[in-house]
């Protein structure tokens, strides 16, 4: 096994265009246990924690560029007034060993269905940035990113640069169930975000099936039926069918986390109150 | 040559009985240079890896070693044929090969092992093996396993043991029935410190291992069978032990490990992973369970009914003794006119089940106490009150017609966790105080509180008749001008404090300050098992008999050399003094030159088997009793659980130490808090499905409540000091209060543990 | 291939490290510093703390060539000038009875350590959080607690 540790971004490129057989290595949360564990052996890593620009994140017009190297308690401590919904699930994931280490673009890369940035980053309308020496920089829309269980269009030749994630219009909230009260993996999650500029509302949707999903039957209900000009109170049946519709746009298994019912059920109830939460945080800020 | 074996021997620390002593080991644990069993080291070893059996049941028709043993680095590999003595082993019978020769009973089982410069050398080398499987039909579900038809795990049949408990009127009516079904999964022991050892060649044959386990003497004998040594080649010393809870007490790496040693003639260090761990030792017994009271319509209890199936894997380890607890124990801290129980331990091609804290009552006490909520409320008294009208008294026999002959406080204890004050409503503005915590799940929607109790009562010492004792060796010396004692023991210490105790105890008894604990090892004679909560009151008892008959002897000399009466004379403050105090002589100069020392082997007053056809007999030495109140928030809606206070009182007898009673306390109630709420080992066709910590879930610091303990100190007066054994009734106790809690928030039965959040929400 | 580092102030250097080596096997097996645990090697457990740059970090989850020429203290570094003495965090470990088997301790001490460092007084909701990634299997956290407090007490000279 060899170990590539690249000192800028044309030159992580230039080996990642080289070597197809490394594994890009950035906090090590995911790609160091199977390492570990011995379920991968991968004839290189590719360490980017020494390329300078994955680390940082700036603002880019309206948009957050967040470089894939920025780990989550940055996210917490920098990030949780422009991007609160991201900051949210950056809180409930593993660790604070683990958040110093872990980042975006690692779970990205990783592209579990119980990623706990994805439904965030779903919900708000963030983008990829993905890149390769040969064909340059692309970006594409989060939800076109997974493609399958921990499958994602990332070619062999490219890297995740960063995520574009728009600043909050709105309130936004994630909520993540766990059969332990922290450092779990999510049995399921779902992400909300309202966007009161343009009357919509955002979701995503993790642990509940082969790739994290938004919920467009949810949006499009709540986006038409909200009283975004009056913001009066939330009714309580079209929260419930918000909830109703997130939960019928998943897609979960029985596993040894949770049964697909039971992702189901919690879809709906965290649906409906995170929708709640969000349209009386809007509320109170009018 | 550079070498870790062991760690430093204790010096430090003050303190007598009943006093608060600092751990002797503690500054080097807080600094990081305890050296546990896999920090340990050699200059030229080698590491040791076990390949391990992906079937559930197969038949091993041939092994091809060749290509592992090319791979560069190697410089072992063993297969069954490598076996020099014989290829069994086992806690009580000799059932399980050291490596499959011909049949694999359990995924995981060991096949073959690898030596190599490097663990991920050998772990190479061990994908390589070729093993040709064929894959045989597996007994997974224990309640088949008795049926006529079922695959046969072992040629004597499917039943480890049956216990057939019966006692008073059969079958006697009773105005108030109730009866349930409940079961509980798989638990885990989950010691944080991975199995590890270091088996280093001594060049003439014979072996020394350095290893972390409970008990030191029966690993002795096991290793010795499978090596065709005799003991005074196989020389055991325990390693550092990060925690054990009864998962220590079957072997693991050590014939492997000095199989590899002798063969390659060098140090080997095998040391599991999570992963491994999970499948290189025994768990709890998952449990079914079919239990009736009948009572009278005052709440009285008239008859208790139970029929319970262990599953005890593929391998017996201790399922004989675990199903004589789940029986003699198995209705819990109360009265009963008529008894008929009925407890099955029995062979799958599941993963073998064995020892954990507990042994036997965790299980039945989450049915025990679930129905006791039951009747109390089918006779309209609250769960309190149905406790402490029913519970065991001091001179009350229990359900095998035993005399309990010390204190038996169950209505006291329930009244004390009863009277103690409830926690406030949760914090509305911090998501740490709520269900699901920093998950965001709840702002308040959902939650409902509840309370719940349980109380039990737990055997201390092995029983039925086990002859259990333990092996003290004190010397008493002048070093440095001062009087030091050396207390030796095989007695493992494995977290719970039991090197402290023994220089309490020295320092008490000899009356010096400095007490020096040599490390355990098997050149003195056995303690005994650190489990059964036994080691304060029986390796206690031993330190104190060696102490006794030191003192005695240097008392004797004193009397001489004073030329006084030696009656009356006593030993503290390092010196020799009258009847009256008065200070005859320094001890130091009374010693001299000389060293005093006894070994004593001590044994508690002796238990009896029970009546095959009744279960009646005096099977067990000594009970402890202990009760908890859980009170829990629970966001009903999505199934989630904050446990927000988890508050308990247990008689200790006499706390030798009351801060580590204390401590012993709580951690044994965070274990029953995981087995009610998460902790489960998930085997789905003999298949574990969640080997890790990913998955399979302790509690952490979130989790955990507050916890109010009371400790009661009722002497026994058997028992040495009177010290009743501690760290056990606290797993037992506290899941059940945890389960009744989450029942009384949310209304439903929950009759499985652990408690999933789908079980609350009904999907 | 060879990793050359600071381990508590001092520059050491490992040959014929495996590339998919941990930091914690690193420092286990190669620099002769066994402080860091080993309980469950993936990110779980926090047994295994340590800083990193002055972060915590899972050491079995950083790769050890991911920290040459990077500075890392471990629970070994943390006592006083020459090792002498314990840190006050550590004192309070071993005053409040907050060790047993102490396998979790190493990893605790050092998350205690950062938490103090960062919220000299921290609420009790604040140290359970700070702590969330450090499982102990012998004392319920209780004593744990008690030790934070006092430790914090301790540091603020009352």
């Amino acid at each position: 096994m060899d170990f590539l540790q690249p000192a800028t971004w044309s030159e992580a490129l230039a080996l990642r265009a080289e070597r197809p057989d490394a594994l890009p290595l950035a906090g090590g949360t995911d790609v160091m246990v199977d390492l570990t564990f011995d379920r991968r052996r991968p004839a290189a890593l590719l360490d980017l924690t020494r390329v300078p620009d994955l680390q940082e994140w700036a603002l880019e017009g309206d948009r957050v560029r967040l470089g894939a190297g920025v780990p989550y308690a940055r996210v917490l401590t920098e990030l949780a007034g422009r991007l609160p919904g991201l900051a949210i699930a950056a809180r409930t994931v593993g660790s604070p060993q683990i958040r110093t280490r872990g980042t975006v673009g690692g779970n990205l890369g990783s592209a579990s269905p119980a990623g706990d940035a994805h439904p965030p980053l779903l919900a708000a309308g963030a983008e990829v940035e993905l890149a390769s020496a040969a064909r340059g920089t692309r970006r594409l829309p989060v939800a076109d990113f997974f493609t399958g269980p921990k499958r994602s269009a990332l070619a062999a030749d490219e890297l995740i640069a960063a995520v574009l994630v728009p600043v909050a219009a709105g309130p936004q909230q994630f909520c993540k169930v766990g059969t332990r009260n922290a450092m779990v993996i999510a049995v399921t999650s779902v992400a909300v975000a309202l966007h009161p500029d343009r009357r919509a509302v955002g979701t995503g949707i993790g642990s509940a099936a082969p790739t994290p999903r938004r919920a467009p039957k949810a949006e499009q209900l709540v986006a038409e039926e909200l009283d975004w000009a009056g913001r009066t109170a939330l009714d309580d049946g079209l929260a419930a069918e918000f909830g109703h519709r997130v939960a019928a746009a998943a897609a979960p298994i029985d596993d040894v986390r949770g049964s697909a019912a039971y992702r189901r059920h919690a879809l709906a109830v965290m649906a409906r109150r995170a929708l709640t939460w969000a349209w009386d945080d809007l509320r109170r800020a009018a | 040559m550079t070498a870790t074996t062991t760690a430093a021997p204790a010096t430090t620390g003050t303190g007598r009985i009943g006093e608060n002593a600092v751990r002797p080991d503690g500054t080097l644990k807080v600094t990081g240079e305890f050296a546990y069993a896999s920090d340990l080291w050699h200059d030229d070893m080698v590491w040791g890896v076990t390949l391990r059996s992906p079937h559930p049941h197969a038949r091993i028709r041939g092994i091809d070693v060749a290509e592992a043993l090319a791979v560069p680095g190697v410089t072992a590999v063993l297969t069954a044929d490598d076996v020099p003595g014989e290829n069994a082993f086992g806690l009580e019978h000799a059932d399980q090969p050291v490596l499959a020769a011909d049949v694999v009973r359990y995924e995981g089982e060991p096949v073959a092992l690898v030596a190599a410069d490097h663990p991920e050398t050998a772990r190479r080398a061990a994908r390589r093996i070729r093993v040709d499987y064929e894959v045989l039909p597996a007994l997974t579900d224990p309640l088949r396993a008795l049926d006529g038809d079922a695959p046969q795990v072992h040629p004597g049949g499917n039943l480890v043991r049956h216990l057939r408990l019966r006692r008073g009127e059969p079958r006697p009516e009773a105005p108030v029935v109730v009866s349930l079904d409940v079961e509980v999964g798989m638990q885990d022991q989950a010691f944080l410190g991975p199995e590890s050892g270091l088996a280093v060649p001594d060049g003439e044959g014979g072996v020394d291992l350095y290893v972390a386990t409970q008990w030191l003497h029966v690993d002795q004998r096991q290793v010795c069978l499978a090596l065709g040594l005799p003991p005074e080649r196989v020389r055991l010393t325990l390693a550092g032990v990060g925690g054990a809870f009864g998962g220590r007490e079957d072997l693991s790496v050590h014939v492997h490990a000095c199989l590899l040693a002798l063969r390659t003639g060098r140090p080997v260090k095998m040391s599991y992973g999570r992963e491994e761990s999970f499948y290189g030792h025994v768990h709890r017994h998952p449990a079914w369970m079919t239990y009736e009271f009948g009572a009278e319509r005052d709440g009285t209890l008239v008859h208790g009914r139970a029929r319970t199936v262990l599953d005890g894997g593929a391998y017996a380890s201790s399922t004989a003794a675990v199903v004589g607890n789940a029986g003699t124990l198995g209705l819990g801290p109360y009265r009963f006119g008529s008894v008929e129980v009925d407890v099955y331990g029995v062979f799958t091609h599941n993963p073998p089940c064995g020892a954990m804290r507990g042994f036997g009552c965790v299980q039945t006490a989450f049915a025990v106490e679930a129905l006791m909520d039951r009747l109390a409320e089918a006779v309209g008294l609250d769960p309190v009150e149905i406790r402490r009208r029913n519970g065991l008294r001091e001179g009350d026999r229990n359900i095998t017609g035993q005399v309990v002959d010390s204190a038996a406080p169950v209505a006291e204890l329930v009244e004390r966790v009863a009277a103690m004050p409830l926690p406030p409503p949760a914090d509305p503005g911090d998501p740490r105080a709520r269900p699901g915590a920093v998950g965001n799940t709840t702002r308040g929607e959902g939650v409902r509180r509840g309370v719940g109790y349980a109380v039990t009562y737990k055997n201390v010492g092995f029983s039925e008749g086990f002859d259990d004792y333990s092996t003290a060796r004190v010397r008493l010396q002048v070093t440095a001008g001062e009087p030091v004692a050396a207390v030796h023991t095989a007695a493992a210490e494995v977290g719970q404090g039991l090197v402290t105790v023994q220089q309490q105890i020295a320092r008490t008894e000899l009356g010096v300050d400095r007490v020096v604990v040599v490390p355990a090892d098997t050149s003195v004679g056995s303690a005994g098992s650190t489990s059964a909560s036994r080691q304060t009151y029986v390796t206690g008892g031993a330190v104190r008999a060696a102490c006794e008959a030191v003192r005695a002897a240097v008392l004797r000399r004193a009397a001489v050399a004073l030329d006084v009466a030696v009656d009356g004379l006593r030993l503290d403050g390092g010196k020799v003094l009258a009847a009256d105090g008065a200070v005859l002589a320094a001890l130091a100069d009374v010693l001299g030159d000389d060293a005093v020392e006894e070994t004593v082997e001590w044994r508690h007053r002796p238990t009896h088997a029970i009546d095959p056809e009744t279960g009646q007999g005096d099977a067990h030495v000594q009970f402890a009793f202990s009760a908890h109140r859980a009170v829990v928030d629970v966001d009903v809606e999505l199934g989630l659980v904050k446990v927000v206070a988890l508050d308990t009182a247990q008689d200790v007898g006499r706390a030798l130490n009351p801060d580590a009673v204390v401590g012993q306390i709580h951690g044994g109630s965070a274990q029953g808090l995981g087995l009610a709420l998460m902790e489960e080992v998930v085997v789905t066709d003999g298949h574990v499905r969640n080997p890790s910590f990913t998955d399979y879930l302790l509690p952490t610091v979130l989790d955990m409540p507050p916890m109010r303990v009371e400790v009661l100190e009722y002497a026994d007066p058997h028992a040495p000091y009177g010290v009743r054994g501690v760290g056990e009734p606290p797993t037992i106790s506290s899941g059940p209060a945890v389960a009744a809690a989450v029942r009384a928030a949310c209304g439903r039965p929950l009759t499985r543990l652990p408690i999933r959040p789908e079980h609350i929400t009904g999907t | 291939m060879r990793v050359t580092v600071t381990v508590n102030g001092t520059e050491r250097t490992a040959d014929d490290v495996w590339p998919g080596e941990s930091l914690l096997y690193l420092l286990r097996e190669r620099l002769g510093l066994p402080g860091a645990k080993n309980a469950c090697e993936q990110g779980e457990c926090g047994s295994c703390t340590v800083y990193l740059d002055g972060e915590v970090v899972c050491s079995c989850l950083v790769a050890a060539g991911q920290v040459a020429g990077r500075e890392v203290t471990t629970v070994e570094g943390l006592t006083g000038a020459g090792g002498a003495g314990l840190h006050p965090v550590q004192q309070a470990f071993v005053d409040a009875g907050a060790v047993q088997c102490g396998f979790c301790t190493p990893g605790l001490v050092v998350a205690a350590h950062d938490l103090l460092a960062r919220v000299p007084e921290p609420a009790d909701p604040e140290i359970r959080e700070a702590l969330a990634g450090n499982l102990c299997r012998c004392t319920g956290y209780e004593k744990i607690l008690d030790a934070v407090r006092l430790a914090a007490r301790r540091q603020a000279g009352r």
